[in-house]
C-alpha cells in the first residue's frame, strides 16, 4: 500500500524509456501495477489517444480523501499538447473531460486538471498540489456508487 | 424551490401528458412518473438559469462559505475570501441531488465547486486558482464592478 502511494506520487512520464519495458511478447510479465489500476490506465489511454500529448502525469490521489484503500476516485491530471494552443482555459479543460466522459460519469469522482502548452510547460515545469480534504466524500452517497462502479 | 414545487404540483394538476406530445412518452401508468419527472428535470435547469444570473459571482460548491465539505469547494471560498468577495451566492450541492445533478447538466461539467462570474460559467477551482495566480480574475472583477482586496493591499504596500 505504502509503495503504491509513492509510486503515485512519483510524476510518471508517458515516455518511459524502451530499455525499461518488458518484452512485448510476455505479456505476462507487463507493468505488474497497470493490472491493479485500471481506472488509472484508462484515464492514461484516452488522454494519450485524445490530446497526444508531449508530457502526461496521472495521479491517483484518492489515499488523501476519505474514501478506502486502493480507490482509483479522485485524480490530477498533468496534459501538456501542442492540442492547446490558443484554448482559453476551460476550453482545455473541457477537451479533458471529453476525452474521460465515460470514467467521470462512472467511477472518477474528482478530477484536478493541469492543462498546458509546450511553451507553458518549458518555462514552468511544475504540478500543483491538491488542497487538503474535508472529507466530504464521506457518507456521501453519490461518491458510494462512484466507488461500487469503480470496483466492477 | 419554492418555484420548483409549484412548477411540479401544476404539471400535476394539468393532467399527465398536458403539454407534451404523446409519441415522446411511454404509454399506460408510467408515463405520469416520466411527465413529472421530465418536468421537474426541465423545472430544474430553467431555475439554474435563473439562479446563474441573479447574483454576479455564483458558486455550486459541497457545504457552505463557513463550513465548506471538500477542498477544491474550500479553494474557492478561501479565494473569493482573499479577494475580499463576500457579497456571492453560494449553493450546496450537498443539500438538493437534484441541483446537484442539474448543475452538471446545466454547465455541461462533470465535478464541483462550479464558479459563474457574471452569468458566465469560468470552470471549477483548477481554472479559478490560475485566474487568481495569473491576475485575471482581478481583470474580471474589475470588469464586473467589483474592486478585488489584493488591488487595494498592493496600493497600500507601495
Amino acid at each position: 500500500m505504502l509503495a503504491r502511494i509513492l509510486l503515485c506520487a512519483r510524476p510518471v512520464s508517458a515516455t518511459i524509456p524502451a530499455l525499461t519495458r518488458p518484452l512485448a511478447h510476455s505479456t505476462a510479465h507487463m507493468d505488474p501495477g497497470s493490472g491493479g489500476r485500471p481506472v488509472e490506465t484508462a484515464i492514461r489511454t484516452k488522454l494519450t489517444g485524445a490530446l497526444v500529448p508531449a508530457h502526461l502525469e496521472v495521479h491517483n490521489e484518492s489515499h488523501m480523501h476519505a474514501v478506502p484503500p486502493g480507490s482509483e476516485s479522485h485524480f490530477r491530471v498533468l496534459v501538456v499538447s501542442a492540442s492547446f494552443d490558443g484554448l482559453s482555459l476551460i476550453q482545455r479543460h473541457r477537451l479533458v473531460n471529453e476525452a474521460l466522459r465515460e470514467e467521470l460519469s462512472s467511477c472518477v469522482h474528482a478530477l484536478a486538471i493541469q492543462a498546458k502548452t509546450p511553451a507553458q510547460w518549458g518555462s514552468n515545469p511544475s504540478v500543483a498540489k491538491s488542497p487538503p480534504c474535508m472529507g466530504g466524500s464521506k457518507g456521501d452517497h453519490s461518491v458510494e456508487v462512484k466507488l461500487a462502479a469503480g470496483r466492477e | 424551490m419554492n418555484h420548483l414545487i409549484r412548477a411540479s404540483v401544476r404539471c400535476l394538476r394539468a393532467g399527465s401528458t398536458a403539454g407534451y406530445p404523446s409519441m415522446l412518452l411511454p404509454a399506460g401508468p408510467v408515463s405520469f412518473t416520466a411527465a413529472r419527472l421530465l418536468c421537474a428535470a426541465t423545472d430544474m435547469q430553467q431555475t439554474l438559469g435563473e439562479m446563474v444570473k441573479k447574483d454576479k459571482v455564483v458558486v455550486f460548491i459541497k457545504g457552505t462559505p463557513a463550513q465548506p465539505m471538500c477542498g477544491f469547494s474550500n479553494a474557492v471560498v478561501q479565494i473569493l475570501r482573499m479577494h475580499g468577495v463576500d457579497d456571492y451566492a453560494a449553493y450546496n450541492v450537498l443539500d438538493d441531488q437534484d441541483l446537484r445533478q442539474g448543475i452538471k447538466e446545466f454547465s455541461n461539467w462533470p465535478t464541483i465547486p462550479q464558479v459563474y462570474l457574471n452569468s458566465e460559467f469560468v470552470g471549477g477551482c483548477d481554472i479559478l486558482l490560475q485566474m487568481h495566480q495569473s491576475g485575471d480574475l482581478v481583470e474580471e472583477l474589475n470588469k464586473m464592478g467589483i474592486r478585488s482586496a489584493l488591488v487595494e493591499a498592493e496600493k497600500e504596500s507601495k
